[in-house]
């Protein structure tokens, strides 16, 4: 009864008929593929799941995963926020380049980025020829894969920013100007709020991806084990060992993580805007 | 795995087309096969399969196309336990295709119904190393020594990479008699390897392109090739005196062969890789023939390296994975502190 009540206080029509669209599709898209790795994993019992999912190269390639993709997620909303004001707020020849050059990561195969970064920072490459004189390791480290997570979350923040930006008014800033406000505190307390929520959304969306990155991250990473051996990749090798049940049960820690942090995150961004509004 | 995913598509959308055309193209076209097989053999197949073509038109003016599907030998594998429909299978070891005949697509005893522990060709594991070899690497025991390193790919991921490390672990066993010194050797060699790739061109590419590593552990066919594609004056292949007898076995996927038809077709294929002809090929490709005239032809190309056989050191293939790669096997523990 409650349902139809609602239904007739809504003003836009067509409630229960998209509503059930999204339901559908979201459980055709999302939903029913990925409980696949559930009934995968459930025929294996509980204690081989565990042993599956704790032994220590599982562990650290966790912990190597979401480390890195945090990093480079953090170093991409600072970058990006920085590209997205320089693209909305100035006025320079080359800018529709520029903007372009932003989505080319997302275009792009992320094995070629991988094929990129590989040969620019090997040891004969043109970067890495000189790193190697100072003793800076990028390819085959933690860094090398950071460095390739960065290039690939950076569209995320830009992209995200930029529509956000581009509707905060100057009038506003101009006033907190006129009232006496320092440049700091507008941008602390007039520009920030405003970007908050796209700057959080961005960098989630960066750090999700970077979670699942495999493509680019196997051709710098090294993949050692204990070391530099991604999440993904330990996937990936459980797999080639004809061992389904175990790389369902990697899949789906993995996949549980992620979804509480996209949950924790998008929590934050409800609080924050509450609080500012 | 693209591959199949464009195929699976593109059976599908066909499927749906031929509905509406209701089956009338479905004869027009000539038998094919598709030989589903590991990443190296790709030069070798090509050659192969030409010189199949014409045998088989000649011999029952039948034309034949035979299409080639390439990748790491355990995805391979994978894709046709998961229904990637081929006629034969030639992968890089034997337990590969061990794991398709335990989903039932071919007969347990898939192994013995061709001569020679049905592998027509054999490899072996060589050194690749700079020109004038400037670590002097000349044996296993100069590979482990400190401050040289080694480029494998990854064993977990890589058929080519696990006759690597069976290599290096059955030369160290045949000569000391001991598994424990064994394992001691094989912690040895990949503490000196800076980096696995996930397959053994992967690793060829680290090694020749991006200029990592002193030595690259490679198949015999690989070599020839790197020395071929990046210059004789770049890069020196080194005969170990031990080495192991990789054989990469072949099959007909008896499922598959019934439900299209083309079982005579598939087994005359396999056996005329046994045929002078295809032996020929073989050699000419840097594979070793089973064939004693092919390979007294072409020995010149194949240096004398004394070969193990994997049973003699490790009995057979699902004893050797379940030692030494499965989870928690002695490649895990050799890398857990």
């Amino acid at each position: 009864m409650e349902f139809f009540q609602r239904k007739r206080r809504n003003i836009l029509p067509g409630f229960g008929l998209s509503m059930g669209y999204t339901v559908f599709y979201l459980s055709a898209i999302v939903i029913v593929p990925l409980s696949m790795i559930f009934f995968n994993t459930i025929p294996m019992g509980w204690e081989p799941f565990l042993h599956a999912v704790t032994a220590p190269r599982v562990l650290a390639s966790y912990r190597l995963s979401f480390s890195t993709a945090l990093f480079a997620a953090v170093f991409d909303a600072i970058v990006g926020l920085l590209t997205a004001w320089v693209l909305v707020r100035y006025r320079f020849p080359g800018k529709q380049f520029l903007d372009a050059l932003v989505d080319l990561p997302f275009a792009l195969p992320t094995a070629v980025a991988g094929i990129c970064f590989a040969t620019l920072y090997s040891p004969v490459g043109w970067l890495g020829q000189t790193l190697i004189k100072y003793n800076i390791e990028i390819i085959n480290s933690p860094t090398g894969i950071v460095v390739a997570l960065i290039f690939i979350g950076f569209p995320f923040v830009v992209r995200t920013i930029q529509p956000v930006l581009e509707e905060v008014e100057h009038e506003i800033e101009e006033a907190a100007q006129c009232l006496g406000a320092t440049r700091w505190q507008t941008f602390r307390k007039i520009l920030l709020p405003h970007l908050f929520p796209a700057l959080l959304t961005g960098s989630t969306l960066a750090f999700a991806r970077g979670i699942g990155e495999y493509g680019s991250v196997i051709f710098i990473a090294g993949n050692l084990p204990m070391k530099t051996e991604i999440a993904p990749l330990m996937i990936m090798s459980k797999l080639d060992q004809f061992d389904y049940a175990g790389a369902s049960a990697v899949a789906l820690v993995l996949l549980l993580i992620s979804f509480s942090m996209l949950l924790l995150l998008n929590a934050v961004q409800e609080w924050q805007q509450k609080e500012y509004r | 795995m693209n591959l199949e995913w464009i195929k699976k598509t593109t059976i599908a959308a066909s499927m749906i087309l031929a509905s509406g055309i209701s089956g009338t193209i479905a004869q027009a076209t000539a038998v094919t096969l598709l030989n589903v097989s590991y990443d190296p053999t790709r030069e070798l197949y090509q050659s192969e399969n030409a010189a199949f073509a014409q045998y088989w038109q000649k011999k029952t003016g039948q034309t034949l196309r035979i299409d080639q599907s390439h990748g790491g030998s355990g995805k391979q594998a994978r894709a046709v336990i998961d229904g990637l429909e081929a006629d034969v299978v030639t992968l890089a070891l034997a337990f590969d295709i061990d794991a398709i005949s335990d989903s039932k697509l071919l007969p347990a005893n898939w192994q013995s119904r061709l001569p020679n522990n049905s592998t027509p060709y054999t490899s072996t594991i060589v050194f690749v190393v700079r020109k004038g070899n400037p670590k002097q690497i000349k044996t296993w025991d100069d590979i482990v020594k400190p401050g040289v390193s080694v480029i494998t790919p990854n064993p977990k991921t890589s058929g080519g990479a696990r006759w690597n490390y069976l290599a290096a672990w059955g030369y160290k066993q045949k000569q000391t008699g001991s598994a424990e010194q064994a394992k001691n050797f094989i912690k040895a060699l990949y503490h000196n390897v800076p980096v696995l790739d996930t397959g053994a061109r992967g690793s060829t590419l680290t090694f020749a392109q991006r200029g990592l590593g002193d030595v690259l552990l490679a198949w015999e066919n690989e070599a020839h090739l790197i020395l071929k594609e990046f210059g004789t004056d770049k890069f020196e292949i080194i005969a170990p005196a031990v080495s192991i007898l990789a054989e990469p076995p072949v099959a007909v996927v008896d499922k598959n062969v019934t439900k299209h038809g083309t079982r005579k077709v598939a087994e005359a294929y396999l056996n005329f890789l046994y045929t002078p002809q295809a032996q020929d090929i073989i050699a000419q490709n840097s594979y070793r023939p089973r064939n004693p005239a092919a390979l007294k032809k072409y020995a010149a190309n194949f240096p004398g390296i004394k070969l193990f056989t994997l049973n003699e050191v490790f009995g057979n293939w699902r004893n050797a994975q379940k030692t030494h790669f499965n989870d928690g096997g002695v490649f895990d523990q050799i890398y857990t502190p």
